[in-house]
């Protein structure tokens, strides 16, 4: 790329909107919505990544999970949205990433949350907890005590050593 | 069958780079990367296999197939064409095309089976019970009479319940078998279908939903109900239907787990909360390795089962995208 044309575009993205966040919890949700549905159901503080190209940029200011849906994936590949590829490009928000939540569905057998996987992978942090599609109840209860307990000094101590 | 075939009443040329709906093309393009035919499948080396299981076990299998095929042939031919007409976008009208074909392929999968491990006979007897079983037949017109309705809504209740719910009485088996390592060339054909499905019901699911939105209460909760009932009336006849085929085998109550675990899936799928608990969903370990068979331990770091703290290692990241 020519020097100008890449200044050109450092300007750009250096210009580009950002929203800042500490929430706890940060999740994507295309436009099924399955998983902002879960999200609605921990009734916690939650941010969203955007969906669309034309929102602000979402930037973590404190630790947080990231929960996250795999859309089958052929072979697991593109399984990660680029939407999410976009926001875990923020040095910052990989920095705060302290633990992942997959959603996905068992009929896709060993790409079953694999996006989930990736990224706990790719960052060296936990996948947390797995659920299907929108998740049953059990899943609501389990994910809101284990993110409970999870954020506690002693837990995190833990994690840390 | 002498009603005529409902058609979409105005075709205008789709034209593919001005979107409507992006989940229209983001579905398109994985029913399109995960198109596959049987004949990639190595059947064939299932034959010795098919030979140790005793006559009972292959009559249950030559059954359950053909009820599959059943399923598929009503899902190909009628289902998902039934979409067309009340399609919100062009190009949801190419994806149930491409839906309906799969399914036809899905339907004529089954024959590579059969051709490969059964004799003519054995294959002629079992189409031929498909057609006398009662709850095989029941289900499949209680199916039909809903694609032959007058509401787009409730086609779409009929059709993600077909795609999420009915199939896995079926299934069942061929996992059965995977897990005792049996049939398993067999089982990874049916992993292909079940795959298929879950974008099947999930963008069936989907479009229901997206046509639910800006309607009243009182239309939302009469299709509310309308799914609740409509999946009581499917249970039930899934549960006589299930002892009909697995009583002899003594597998019954185990694939009544496997039924209530995906009667939840399907109603997630349609944007309802799960009706049963986990009590009664609580498929036998080996089924649920069978359906993801290189996969590693269900995570939940929360419950503090040690091991489950592994960074997924046995991931491949070749994601070329995948680069901070």
């Amino acid at each position: 790329m020519a020097p100008a044309a890449l200044a050109d575009r450092q300007n750009a993205e250096a210009q580009e909107p950002l929203e800042f966040t500490d929430s706890n919890l940060i999740y994507f949700s295309s436009v099924s919505e399955n998983t902002k549905r879960f999200v609605e159901k921990l009734e916690m503080d939650a941010a969203r990544i955007p969906v669309y190209a034309t929102e602000p940029q979402l930037i973590s200011t404190a630790p947080y999970v990231l929960l996250i849906p795999t859309y089958g994936g052929e072979q697991g590949k593109r399984s990660i949205m680029p939407q999410i590829m976009k926001f875990l490009r923020h040095d910052v928000n990989r920095a705060n990433l302290r633990g992942v939540i997959g959603a996905g569905n068992t009929n896709f057998g060993e790409y079953y949350c694999i996006a989930a996987k990736r990224i706990a992978e790719k960052c060296n942090v936990p996948v947390l907890y797995t659920f299907e599609i929108m998740g049953t109840s059990e899943d609501v209860l389990n994910v809101k005590e284990g993110l409970e307990t999870f954020w506690t000094p002693a837990s995190q101590n833990r994690q840390q050593r | 069958m002498t009603e005529k075939i409902q058609l979409t009443n105005k075709v205008e040329a789709i034209n593919w780079n001005r979107i409507q709906d992006d989940k229209d093309v983001e579905v398109w393009n994985r029913l399109v990367n995960n198109f596959w035919l049987p004949e990639k499948v190595p059947l064939s080396n299932d034959i010795q296999s098919w030979a140790t299981l005793t006559e009972d076990e292959k009559l249950l299998t030559m059954r359950v197939f053909t009820g599959l095929t059943l399923l598929d042939t009503l899902q190909g031919t009628v289902g998902a064409v039934s979409l067309i007409p009340d399609a919100l976008t062009p190009h949801e009208e190419a994806v149930y095309t491409n839906i309906a074909f799969m399914e036809s392929v899905h339907a004529k999968s089954y024959s590579s089976i059969f051709s490969t491990l059964a004799s003519t006979k054995e294959i002629d007897e079992a189409f031929r019970w498909s057609t006398e079983n009662v709850n095989l037949q029941k289900k499949a017109q209680i199916i039909e009479s809903y694609y032959h309705g007058e509401d787009p809504l409730k086609r779409k209740i009929a059709s993600t319940l077909l795609e999420s719910f009915l199939f896995y009485s079926g299934f069942y088996l061929p996992m059965h078998w995977s897990s005792h390592a049996k049939l398993t060339n067999t089982a990874d054909l049916i992993r292909l279908i079940i795959r298929d499905e879950a974008v099947h019901g999930y963008y069936i699911g989907y479009k229901f939903q997206k046509g639910l939105e800006g309607a009243s209460e009182e239309r939302k909760q009469e299709l509310k109900d309308y799914t609740f009932e409509l999946m009581y009336e499917l249970y039930e006849n899934e549960v006589q239907y299930t002892h009909d085929l697995y009583d002899p085998v003594g597998l019954s109550e185990d694939v009544k787990k496997f039924l209530h675990y995906n009667a939840n899936k399907a109603l997630m799928n349609l944007g309802y909360e799960a009706m049963f608990p986990s009590t009664v969903t609580d498929v036998s370990p080996a089924i649920l390795a069978a359906l993801s068979p290189n996969a590693d331990e269900n995570h939940d770091f929360f419950s503090g089962s040690g091991s489950s703290y592994v960074i997924g290692k046995a991931v491949n990241t070749e994601d070329e995208d995948w680069d901070f």
